[in-house]
């Protein structure tokens, strides 16, 4: 097991740079989840870890050592791929101990780590049978099984609950945390899922455009994105932004969204904004859980204001409100038994005490 | 089944009007009408095919004037001569070696090409395909002339290194090779097209695989391509293996079974008997003997290809 390490690497194709020079610290037994719209250069830099594609500049360390012109095989790695690239014409046994037996361990310990690693995976009856036997779940777990057997620094996953279905990439996703729990493996995944980046990593990193946007824990994240990429893609559905700017009316703040709508903020929030030219244009973020139905207490830094709804979405535990304001589609979250209907008018509650404040030109959260 | 028209039986009906239905009743069903279109194909068959192997059949048994029925006479007279047996020697070398070589010049050139960037294969692809698109007999001519003993290139150019002049159709062990040469020269690039498509069907990712797991170049083609390509090398080389056994016209032009019957395999060896030397049942005993030996060599390769398919 061993750390990772990125420094100003840089991937070219042609004149296309698909990764813009990223710094990443990966520490030992962690779980690092790269996500990112498609084309973000996630999967580029993981497959460049791997030493499956060459790097254009910069350094990649594994265990401390630069690995640039190391051959994938003395990296010491381990990667499970999206259509989990089992051999067909092995059984599951042979494709798991294929690596061990290329480095021609004794068959005695072949045999034991094999049988470890099935057990661990639970595919122990399926020892025997060929990829082409096996459900899309069992496949998956073989091509863990191969990952693990060989013990190596570090594993490498690329999008591979991709080809699953919904109900059985959820128990998969547990599955690979359970392994996760038990071999402590430095692991970099990488997906376009924001649902498994968020639920499975120590730490996620946010891929956009060949650059990092944001390295930090889920919740942080989620609760304290630093740019408005980051607001937008962490969160389903996604935070909504309205453009609004910021006004002292006799000594409070307040945030003005269109002429007839603009609320005071909450103590906490004017501190924060206060500093702050009142000229420029910004974004008020708000995540569709703190766009509610109005109640008939209203905490502090809780503000009302009417509205009428174009779709609502039943979701059970909750229902989604669409609604237009001020030409910006919004979306809100209200409780099943609000009353919400499609086309009806509606008084939504609006938590400023949640709310972001963007930098609508430069796209950072302020 | 669905494609049987479901029709009430009509209880009491005259019987004509049954017939008639029952003929509908055919004419409705998939498997007729697909039957009904195969016909052409099935009677063309019939006729340039099946008709010739069983007259074949029916010819091999009978006297050189073909006026008394001898049974097994003609393979008897053939076991007996030595020239038979050369024959026999000269096709197994000839289709065995030639095929080997195509397989593996095929495979090693289709290598080659599937690492060529895209843009420049295709032009590639179709520059090595030449010599399996121009007609044999064409290019057998071309060949014979560059084997000529006094005035050819071959010769020529060995000359400046002190070689030859080789008698590249004289000797009966040239002559062998100059014929196993052309018929690989002519053949590999089939092989080469069809393992190039085989290749292509390999995912990458196994490959990236295995590089990670720690496969050499080496071990990725013995672990990765082979098995991959085990079907495709497999009925290649079965269809290869008949064409080449029952190949005519290279030997023909080339050596037309000289010297002294050392390059005759089946084919010319039969049109010799059959065709120059007036003794067509004995021709058509000859030609009949490639039949066992290409049906076992295709039951063979045939079970391995089935069993494969349902493995995998």
């Amino acid at each position: 097991m061993a750390d990772v390490a990125l420094r100003k690497v840089v991937k070219r194709y042609d004149d296309v740079e698909a990764v813009r020079g990223i710094d990443l610290d990966i520490a030992d037994h962690e779980f690092i989840v790269l996500v990112g719209p498609s084309g973000c250069g996630k999967s580029t830099t993981l497959r460049m870890i791997a030493g499956l594609e060459d790097i254009s500049d910069g350094d990649i360390m594994i265990g401390g050592d630069i690995v640039n012109d190391v051959p994938p095989k003395d990296r010491d790695i381990a990667m499970v791929f999206q259509n989990y690239a089992l051999y067909p014409h092995m059984t599951v046994a042979e494709n798991m101990s294929f690596g061990l037996r290329l480095k021609h361990y004794p068959k005695a310990e072949i045999k034991a780590r094999v049988t470890e690693a099935a057990r661990l995976l639970d595919i122990t009856d399926l020892i025997d049978r060929k990829p082409k036997q096996l459900s899309g779940g069992q496949r998956q777990r073989v091509a863990m099984g191969r990952a693990i057997v060989r013990n190596p620094k570090v594993f490498l996953f690329d999008e591979p609950l991709s080809n699953l279905d919904a109900k059985l990439r959820v128990q998969m996703r547990i599955e690979i945390k359970k392994v996760h729990q038990k071999v402590r493996t430095t692991t970099v995944y990488v997906t376009h899922d924001q649902v498994e980046a968020m639920t499975l990593a120590d730490r996620v990193v946010v891929m956009n455009k060949g650059r990092i946007e944001q390295i930090g824990t889920p919740n942080e994240l989620y609760h304290r994105p630093a740019t408005r990429f980051v607001a937008g893609f962490i969160g389903s559905p996604a935070m909504n932004f309205l453009p609004c700017r910021l006004e002292d009316v006799g000594g409070t703040l307040q945030i003005r969204l269109t002429d007839r709508i603009a609320f005071a903020l909450p103590p906490a929030r004017a501190a924060r904004y206060n500093s702050l030219p009142r000229t420029d244009k910004l974004l008020l973020g708000l995540r569709p859980e703190h766009l509610t139905e109005a109640h008939a207490h209203l905490g502090p830094g809780v503000e009302t204001f009417d509205t009428v709804l174009d779709v609502t979405e039943p979701m059970g535990m909750e229902t989604l409100v669409y609604f237009v304001l001020e030409g910006t589609p919004v979306c809100g979250r209200v409780d099943p038994n609000a009353g919400a209907k499609d086309g009806a008018p509606m008084r939504l509650a609006m938590d400023l005490n949640n709310m972001h404040l963007l930098n609508e030109a430069t796209g950072v959260v302020l | 089944m669905a494609d049987v028209a479901l029709q009430p039986d009509s209880v009491g009906a005259a019987q004509p009007v049954r017939k008639r239905s029952g003929l509908k009743k055919a004419l409705k069903r998939k498997s007729t009408a697909a039957f009904l279109m195969t016909l052409p194909l099935i009677i063309l068959i019939a006729l340039l095919v099946l008709y010739p192997a069983f007259y074949s059949l029916h010819l091999a048994t009978l006297n050189k004037s073909m006026q008394r029925f001898v049974g097994l006479g003609n393979f008897e007279f053939l076991f007996k001569r030595d020239t038979f047996w050369l024959v026999v020697k000269q096709s197994c070398i000839f289709a065995i070696t030639a095929v080997l070589f195509k397989a593996l010049i095929g495979f090693i050139v289709a290598h080659f090409v599937h690492n060529i960037p895209a843009k420049g294969q295709r032009k590639w692809r179709g520059m090595l395909l030449v010599p399996w698109v121009i007609p044999p007999a064409m290019s057998t001519l071309a060949w014979l002339w560059l084997f000529d003993p006094s005035y050819s290139a071959f010769n020529y150019t060995l000359s400046f290194f002190g070689i030859g002049p080789i008698p590249w159709t004289g000797d009966a062990d040239w002559a062998r090779f100059s014929v196993i040469l052309v018929n690989v020269w002519y053949g590999a690039p089939f092989f080469m097209i069809m393992y190039l498509a085989s290749l292509k069907s390999v995912p990458e990712q196994l490959y990236e695989a295995a590089a990670i797991d720690g496969a050499n170049w080496w071990q990725r083609i013995w672990y990765v391509t082979l098995p991959m390509m085990r079907n495709i090398i497999a009925i290649t080389t079965l269809f290869s293996l008949i064409v080449t056994f029952a190949n005519f016209d290279i030997v023909r032009i080339l050596t037309a079974g000289g010297p002294l019957d050392h390059t005759h395999i089946f084919a010319t060896w039969a049109f010799r008997i059959g065709i120059e030397g007036s003794d067509i049942p004995l021709g058509a005993s000859v030609s009949l003997f490639m039949v066992p030996i290409l049906a076992v060599a295709a039951i063979f390769i045939l079970r391995d290809v089935n069993k494969r398919g349902n493995e995998s």
